[in-house]
């Protein structure tokens, strides 16, 4: 269906349907930012969808109060420290399963793609069996790690595809030269690979930044909480303090919000490119 | 160099595969000592009512999700594939949800279908002010609805893409010989998105397959056992109850099922085509 096409006949039907879903998006978007702008008092007296009539970001300032900034550098950190290793290891297998020759790149393809449909649910006691073991438990590297492990299959898959593209002549060269393997990762496919690099980043970092169940089991205290726990936890804590509970949802937002602003055009591809085609 | 991603994948993801296999012959609290079991976890898990009806509502949500995610995201993303600017911005604003973490979406959908104070009462319309979250015949569709807010614009992502790669001569050439937009949606459109339709759907059934979080925090698996569907009967088997190896038996049920849709989506759409590309390289 042609924008050519849809220029000459308007599609009704399409058009109906797309507004109708904006307001069901944005209706709940709406919805969390007037909220947390709502004082506490005024949460049960007026209208839900109403501009607050005393906007105010008090509930900023509770959720703020409550260590929030602590949830959110834990967050950080694991989401940084999980993407860049991620990046790091799976070029490096892509380069082996690109060039190497032998059946051994070629299965290690096969595990990636397999490695994609194990669900972290269903691996998740074992994980947590392993973790207690290695006295990891309760610690941000009980999420660091087998977030890697989980982001490894599609981020090696994506850069595959990607560094396939990469003409064999320009290896062969740097080769001949007598470049060692690794000056041709650092110098070639590294820097060739940054678009690749920059869209599967941006994406694991989403998946990274908002998971839930390795917070939920790996850790406990407050002081390895990351955002996504903390909202719940929030929930709990504030209990009928909507707006508090809201400005949270906001603030762990905000980060990317801000990603999805500066590289759209990276998280929309990164999003469609494993399975897009 | 692929040292390192087989060393962290083996261990935290390869390994707990066959750990899990062999958790479910055990007993294990979670801390304590770790007793042969058999297959006692297999007979008490496929005897437990809890456990077979998470099993049915886990099939149930897939089939809604899929019923309801598909058509919308399908004519989403046909819709957007068109290049005007106004569609564009569509296409922006519909990414949103996408930004927001399961918890995060679950705690909004919690406030906002409040009875009391949600969106219900500010519209004043009766039908809208039901306890949606409380009423055991409802919430399974509320679950449904709010999964589709989150992930309908990943597919709707996935329907423009395909789309877009579809050749403008073909709807040339239909336009000729006078076929309608239905006629050409029906005989160029929907035919061409054969692989994404595939894509798509099998994504959407490993993904329901798989919803955990979002409805741990939006439900709990309740009203009573209303939305405990297989992930979430996995956890609380497991976590709450300390019941490790019939929790894993529950896992291996989730895999099982999760591997024969991939493998099949791996069988129907490009993966075989990619392997078959690098064997000839």
């Amino acid at each position: 269906m042609t924008s050519q096409r849809n220029e000459n006949r308007p599609n009704v039907l399409g058009a109906a349907l797309s507004w109708l879903w904006l307001a069901v998006i944005i209706l709940p978007i709406y919805y969390i930012f007037i909220t947390s702008l709502r004082p506490r008092e005024d949460y049960y007296s007026e209208n839900p969808l109403s501009w607050p009539s005393n906007a105010t970001l008090t509930a900023y300032q509770r959720v703020l109060e409550n260590d929030f900034l602590r949830f959110f550098f834990n967050s950080v950190v694991v989401t940084a420290a999980a993407v860049t290793v991620t990046l790091a290891v799976s070029i490096m297998a892509a380069y082996v399963v690109v060039r190497s020759r032998n059946r051994f790149g070629r299965n290690l393809f096969r595990v990636a793609l397999l490695g994609i449909a194990i669900p972290i649910q269903a691996a998740i006691i074992p994980v947590y069996y392993l973790i207690v073991q290695l006295g990891l438990y309760d610690t941000l590297w009980a999420l660091i790690l087998p977030s890697i492990a989980f982001s490894i299959p599609l981020t090696l898959l994506i850069l595959t595809n990607f560094l396939r593209e990469i003409p064999g002549s320009l290896f062969e060269s740097m080769r001949m030269d007598g470049a060692t393997e690794w000056k041709i990762l650092l110098r070639l496919v590294v820097p060739l690979s940054r678009p690749a690099l920059a869209t599967v980043g941006v994406y694991q970092a989403l998946q990274v930044w908002n998971g839930f169940l390795f917070p939920l089991v790996l850790t406990q205290s407050a002081s390895t909480r990351v955002l996504p726990l903390s909202l719940w936890s929030f929930q709990g804590q504030f209990g009928v303090d909507v707006p508090a509970v809201l400005a949270a949802v906001v603030l762990s937002v905000l980060p990317m919000l801000a990603a999805y602003i500066i590289a759209r055009r990276q998280l929309v591809s990164g999003l469609t490119a494993g399975f897009g085609k | 160099m692929a040292a390192p991603a087989l060393i962290v994948f083996g261990i935290f993801a390869i390994v707990p595969l066959f750990g899990v296999a062999a958790l479910s012959l055990v007993h294990w609290d979670g801390l304590g000592a770790i007793t042969w079991a058999g297959f006692d976890n297999w007979t008490a898990a496929a005897e437990d009512p809890v456990s077979r009806n998470a099993l049915w509502l886990t099939v149930k949500l897939t089939v809604l999700c899929v019923l309801f995610q598909a058509p919308i995201s399908l004519l989403l993303g046909v819709f957007l594939a068109g290049r005007q600017r106004y569609r564009a911005l569509l296409a922006t604003l519909f990414f949103l949800p996408l930004l927001f973490s399961s918890a995060a979406v679950a705690i909004t959908f919690t406030a906002l279908l409040d009875p009391n104070f949600g969106a219900g009462s500010a519209l004043d319309i009766p039908l809208l002010t039901q306890n949606w979250l409380g009423d055991p015949d409802l919430a399974l569709y509320v679950v449904v609805f709010v999964i589709g807010w989150c992930f309908i614009p990943f597919h709707t992502l996935i329907y423009q893409a395909g789309t877009r790669q579809i050749p403008r001569e073909l709807y040339e050439a239909s336009r000729m010989d006078g076929a309608s937009p239905v006629q050409q949606f029906f005989n160029i459109t929907l035919p061409m998105l054969k692989y994404t339709i595939v894509t798509s759907t099998t994504l959407m059934t490993v993904g329901s397959l798989t919803y955990f979080d979002l409805i741990f925090v939006l439900t709990g698996g309740g009203p009573g056992n209303a939305t405990r569907v297989l992930p979430l009967d996995m956890y609380l088997t497991g976590f709450r109850s300390y019941d490790m190896g019939r929790a894993s038996v529950l896992a291996l049920v989730l895999v099982a099922v999760g591997l024969a849709v991939s493998l099949g989506l791996n069988r129907i759409t490009g993966a075989n085509r990619m392997d078959s590309q690098s064997e000839g390289s």
